[in-house]
This record gives structure tokens, C-alpha cells and sequence, in this order.
């Protein structure tokens, strides 16, 4: 199989030259997606390649970079729209939520709208305040939206064609910190496909379970390392899709451990991991030896710029490996 | 109703709002499918009795599905208008609102990128100069609506939007302009406000009574009949002919409507996604 050495921004670059060249329905919108080919990279060389039609320049307005991609998929084109950072996605708001995400609904099947919205998400690289949110869970609330958070090269790339060919509006996030922290062979072409709705085992174990997804799943996973010096072995889920997310996975899981955490580097109270809590709890009461923990990060508005203040807000591999062992010994 | 003659219903597109329940007649859609949506039946054309009346769509008829919020519309259009620019076929898109719409950030950020590229739309402002109680003074800041165009380097007209003629007129100019490639244009009518803006809403509360009495004597469908009949293509009788006519027909899709059923409590979670 043909494969390629790729970060996860390269990645996702792969990903959309190959879904442009498969399909000229295919177009790119976004601020700075064409001359300068992305602030992180993640459109280079496609306007060279494809033009700057199908690879579209739009000025600094976030809903109507939202609104031009609906207009667009309305008229049967596919187009995957660029917010610069995901904290810039909330002008869009109602554009996603009210218009995208209730076309095919309030049309009772009568139109449908086959978009992407990509956007860079998550903290740790010195963003501050609105550069590092994690709005998942605002997304993840909506009947009629698909949310889907990737962690690894090949899941990004495997991911995000699938996104694109999905017939509903698909709302893609990309951890920036993991945009160029590792490199991966990945597939080209159609093996590399990966459906949406699917989680992995990313670490087998016993004594808990950890469901978690994006930067925390490289979090988790190192915290699990530690905890099986001591002998408590995680078994580590990375959800990837969490609209729909993959419960029977994670049930499964929990039927074997008895106890789960979930990590998630969002504010804690009403977080995805919340959601994913309360299903867990009510799926898997009677498995259960401990309660259903989150590792969250803190309820402050934001992750601050000063280096000691955005160390204070982050989960790393102690914090999560204390949480982890709370459960555990529970 | 004028302005949508002035168009191409299957040919080109109309992102309709709430209000526009004579441009949708105008779009095809028939009086019993207006009641069917009213009544909330699950035959209802536009949404299966999902949505509130007025929120017009159909594929087939190229009216997009329209919602309840004030102003998405508009940049959605210019996205529209954009697809329509790149497959070249002269079609264009058509999106209405009210003055209060104007307001909303999505009014200049559709504006400001139909002008951008040029793409083939009729921003269509329909001023009624109040918001249900906020007056145009209270709303808009400048002299109106149609100097905004100016800021977006497009054509902005102004017209009577009581005087059919004048904004058929309009609509059709804007329509070659938009055809030639030659980009959007804004029109902003002026239209009366001759009833509250609801039920639940009375306008004598908070609109001078002298002011409302000489909108009622502006009301356009008196004014057309006298434009017909100056011409001589309507005379008292097939006036009152035509009235009647328009009375069964709506007496007929009310009943056929009320008579309609239902949507199917078993059906609430379809077409949330493609698969189900």
C-alpha cells in the first residue's frame, strides 16, 4: 500500500488535494486559504493547483464564510470552509446552528447541505485566550450537525475525506498542538479512508477505562505508561467522532474494567466528556466499581497567555495520571 | 408579487423571509399549499408542518428553504449567487428582508461579498420603516436603506414599493444587470405597513393616527385597480368576478387544508441526518 510520511497538517492538506482532484465539486473557502495557503499550512499549494475559484480567498467575516459555503452546497458544489481558529467560529454561530444544521430537518428532506467546517482547536501552544478554546461541546449539542476531533495523522486524513463525502454538514477540529508534534505513515488514496462514528483502542487494559479524544488522547496515553509502572493497567479509547460517537466501544470497555474517567481538555462543566459521563453512568451502572470521574480542565473563561497561568490550566500526564489513580483506588 | 414577475421562477433562485407570502404565490406555490403550512399538515410543501408559516422552500420550484431568524438569508444568497456566477447560465438569486434586517451584520457581510465577486443577486429590501414597534429613526442610521449600496460600490435604487409598475420595473433592471454579469444591485421598497405586525401586536399603540389613515389610503390594491381599469383591462364586473373567484379559492384551500392531516408523531426524528 502506497503510503506517506506526514504530520497531521500535512495530513489534512492530503486529504483535501486528494478529495479536490477525485471531485470538482470540491472547493476550499476560508481566510488566507489561497495565496498564502492556510495560517497553519493546511491549504498549501491548492490554490496553485486547483485556482482561485475552487480554492476561494473570503474576506474577515466568519457567518458569511459560513453562510457563501451553505449557498454553495445549496447549488450541489461540496465545499470544506476554513475558521481561522476555532474560537473565531462563534460569529457563525447562528449561520451553523439555526441555517446548516436545520436545513435538511426544517425542510422535512426537501434540501440537504454536504459541507466542512475545519477549524484548529484546543490550547498548549502560548494562544491565550482566543486562540487555545475548545468549543466541541457547543457543536456537539445540535441534532443535524457531525462533530469529529482526530488526534492522529492518519486519522485526520482518514477522517476528513470521509467528512467530505458525508451527505450532512460535518464540523472538523483540529488539535493545533498535534498539528506538527508527530509524523506518521499514512495511506494514500482510498485506503485511506476511516468511517466516521468509529472509536479506537488506543491502549489495552484491565483496571479502568479512559475515554478521551484529540491532544488528551497523547495525554492520556502517557498517563496510562506511568500507571502501569505501578501496576494499573488503562485501557485507553480515543472517540475521534463525537457526534455520533462510538458508545458501544466504550461500553464494552467498561464491562471488562468496571471503572471509567473521561479526559477532555475543555472547561469541565458542560463539556462533551459530561455527556459522555451521564451516557457511560446510565448504559453501565451495574459494571460500574467506581463513579464515573471527568478530568477536565478548570471552569475559567479561558487558557491564558503567560506560560505559568497556561501550565496551570492544561491537563498533562501528571494531572491526568492522579485523576486516573483516584479511580482506580476508589 | 411584482417583483417576482419581474423574474424567472424555475430558473432562477429565491431566498424568500417570513413575510413574503404573495411572492411565494408568485414562486408557484398554490393557496392551498400557503394553508396546508398554516394549518401545520404534514403535506405542507415547504416544511411538513416543521416550521412556522411563511417559511417557504421547494426545490423543484428553486425557493430555498427560508427560517425564523432575522437576516442569514442574505449571505447565504450571495453564496448562491456565487455557485449560479460559476456555472454561467445566467440565472440569479433573489433575497428579500425587511429594513430590520438590515441591522444584522449579515446584511453587509452578504452585500459586501455579492459586490466582492460580482455575483448575480437582487438584494431586495422591503421598508415598511418599522421593526413591529421600532421606527425607521430608531433602526437605520443615514438617509435609508438603498444609500447603503453605495459602501459596496453596487447600484442602490429606491422605489415606491406601493406602485407595482415601479418596482417591477426595478426588479427587471437589476435582473438584466445581474444576467449580463454586471453584478447585484440593493432595492429598497417602500411599502405600508397597513396592519400590526401580529396578532398579538396593535400598531395604534405606538403609530400616530393620522399617519396610519394616509397609509390606508395609499393601499395598492385599490391604487392597481384603478391602474387596470384606467387601462381599460378591468371593468366593475370582472372585478367583482375576480374577487369572488379569489374568495372560493381561498375558502376552498382552507377547508381542503383543515381537512389534510396531521404529520405522524412517529415521524419527529426523520431527515435530522441523511440516514435517518
Amino acid at each position: 500500500m502506497p503510503m506517506s510520511d506526514r504530520t497531521l497538517v500535512q495530513a489534512v492538506r492530503d486529504a483535501l488535494y486528494e478529495e479536490m482532484e477525485r471531485d470538482d465539486r470540491v472547493c476550499v473557502l476560508g481566510q488566507d486559504v489561497g495565496l498564502k495557503g492556510g495560517v497553519f499550512k493546511a491549504t498549501e499549494g491548492l490554490q496553485q493547483r486547483f485556482g482561485a475559484q475552487r480554492v476561494l480567498d473570503m474576506p474577515l467575516a466568519e457567518s458569511s464564510i459560513a453562510a457563501v459555503a451553505q449557498g454553495l452546497a445549496l447549488e450541489g458544489l461540496l465545499p470544506v470552509a476554513e475558521m481561522q481558529f476555532a474560537d473565531y467560529s462563534y460569529p457563525a454561530f447562528n449561520q451553523i446552528v439555526n441555517e446548516i444544521a436545520k436545513v435538511r430537518y426544517r425542510s422535512n428532506g426537501d434540501f440537504s447541505c454536504p459541507l466542512v467546517i475545519r477549524a484548529p482547536t484546543g490550547g498548549g501552544v502560548r494562544g491565550a485566550l482566543y486562540h487555545s478554546q475548545s468549543p466541541e461541546a457547543f457543536y456537539c449539542h445540535v441534532p443535524g450537525l457531525k462533530v469529529v476531533l482526530p488526534s492522529t495523522p492518519a486519522d485526520a486524513k482518514g477522517l476528513l475525506k470521509a467528512a467530505i463525502r458525508d451527505p450532512d454538514p460535518v464540523i472538523f477540529l483540529e488539535p493545533k498542538k498535534l498539528y506538527r508534534a508527530e509524523r506518521q505513515d499514512v495511506a494514500d488514496g482510498e485506503a485511506a479512508v476511516r468511517p466516521l462514528g468509529s472509536a479506537t483502542v488506543v491502549r489495552e487494559g484491565v483496571d479502568l477505562t479512559a475515554v478521551t479524544y484529540g491532544y488528551m488522547r497523547a495525554v492520556t496515553a502517557q498517563a496510562a505508561a506511568r500507571l502501569s509502572q505501578d501496576g494499573i493497567e488503562v485501557e485507553v479509547i480515543d472517540l475521534r467522532t463525537l457526534r455520533p460517537w462510538d458508545i458501544e466501544t466504550c461500553v464494552r470497555s467498561i464491562e471488562k474494567t468496571g471503572r471509567v474517567a473521561v479526559v477532555y481538555e475543555a472547561n469541565r462543566t458542560g463539556g462533551f466528556g459530561a455527556e459522555i459521563a451521564a451516557e457511560l453512568a446510565e448504559r453501565c451502572f451495574a459494571s460500574l466499581d467506581a463513579p464515573v470521574s471527568r478530568i477536565a480542565s478548570p471552569d475559567v473563561p479561558a487558557m491564558p497567555f503567560s506560560p505559568s497561568l497556561e501550565h496551570a490550566f492544561m491537563l498533562n500526564p501528571d494531572k491526568v495520571a492522579d485523576g486516573l489513580r483516584r479511580v482506580a483506588r476508589y | 408579487m411584482a417583483a417576482i414577475t419581474a423574474l424567472d421562477p424555475g430558473r432562477d433562485r429565491f431566498c424568500l423571509y417570513y413575510r413574503n407570502f404573495a411572492a411565494a404565490l408568485a414562486c408557484g406555490f398554490t393557496p392551498e399549499e400557503l394553508m396546508l403550512a398554516a394549518f401545520a399538515r404534514a403535506a405542507d410543501p415547504s416544511s411538513g408542518g416543521r416550521q412556522t408559516p411563511g417559511n417557504f422552500g421547494s426545490r423543484r420550484r428553486g425557493v430555498i428553504i427560508g427560517s425564523s431568524t432575522v437576516g442569514p438569508q442574505i449571505p447565504k444568497a450571495a453564496g448562491i449567487g456565487l455557485a449560479l456566477k460559476w456555472r454561467g447560465e445566467g440565472s440569479l438569486c433573489y433575497v428579500s428582508f425587511g429594513e430590520g434586517a438590515t441591522s444584522q451584520g449579515d446584511f453587509h457581510e452578504g452585500l459586501n461579498f455579492a459586490a466582492i465577486h460580482q455575483c448575480p443577486v437582487i438584494f431586495f429590501c422591503e421598508n415598511n420603516h418599522w421593526a413591529i414597534s421600532v421606527p425607521q429613526r430608531l433602526q437605520v442610521a443615514g438617509p435609508g436603506v438603498a444609500e447603503r449600496a453605495a459602501a459596496y460600490g453596487i447600484p442602490g435604487v429606491r422605489v415606491r414599493g406601493d406602485d407595482f409598475f415601479a418596482v417591477h420595473q426595478a426588479v427587471q433592471e437589476a435582473a438584466v444587470r445581474a444576467r449580463s454579469g454586471e453584478g447585484p444591485t440593493l432595492i429598497e421598497a417602500e411599502v405600508l405597513r397597513l396592519q400590526s405586525h401580529s396578532t398579538d401586536d396593535d400598531q395604534r399603540a405606538y403609530r400616530d393616527a393620522a399617519e396610519l389613515a394616509a397609509e390606508a389610503a395609499r393601499d395598492p390594491i385599490p391604487r392597481m385597480r384603478e391602474a387596470l381599469t384606467k387601462r381599460g383591462w378591468l371593468n366593475d364586473e370582472d372585478d367583482a368576478a375576480l374577487r369572488e373567484e379569489v374568495n372560493r379559492e381561498v375558502e376552498r384551500a382552507t377547508d381542503a387544508a383543515e381537512a389534510s392531516p396531521d404529520p405522524d408523531p412517529s415521524t419527529l426524528g426523520r431527515h435530522v441526518y441523511a440516514d435517518v
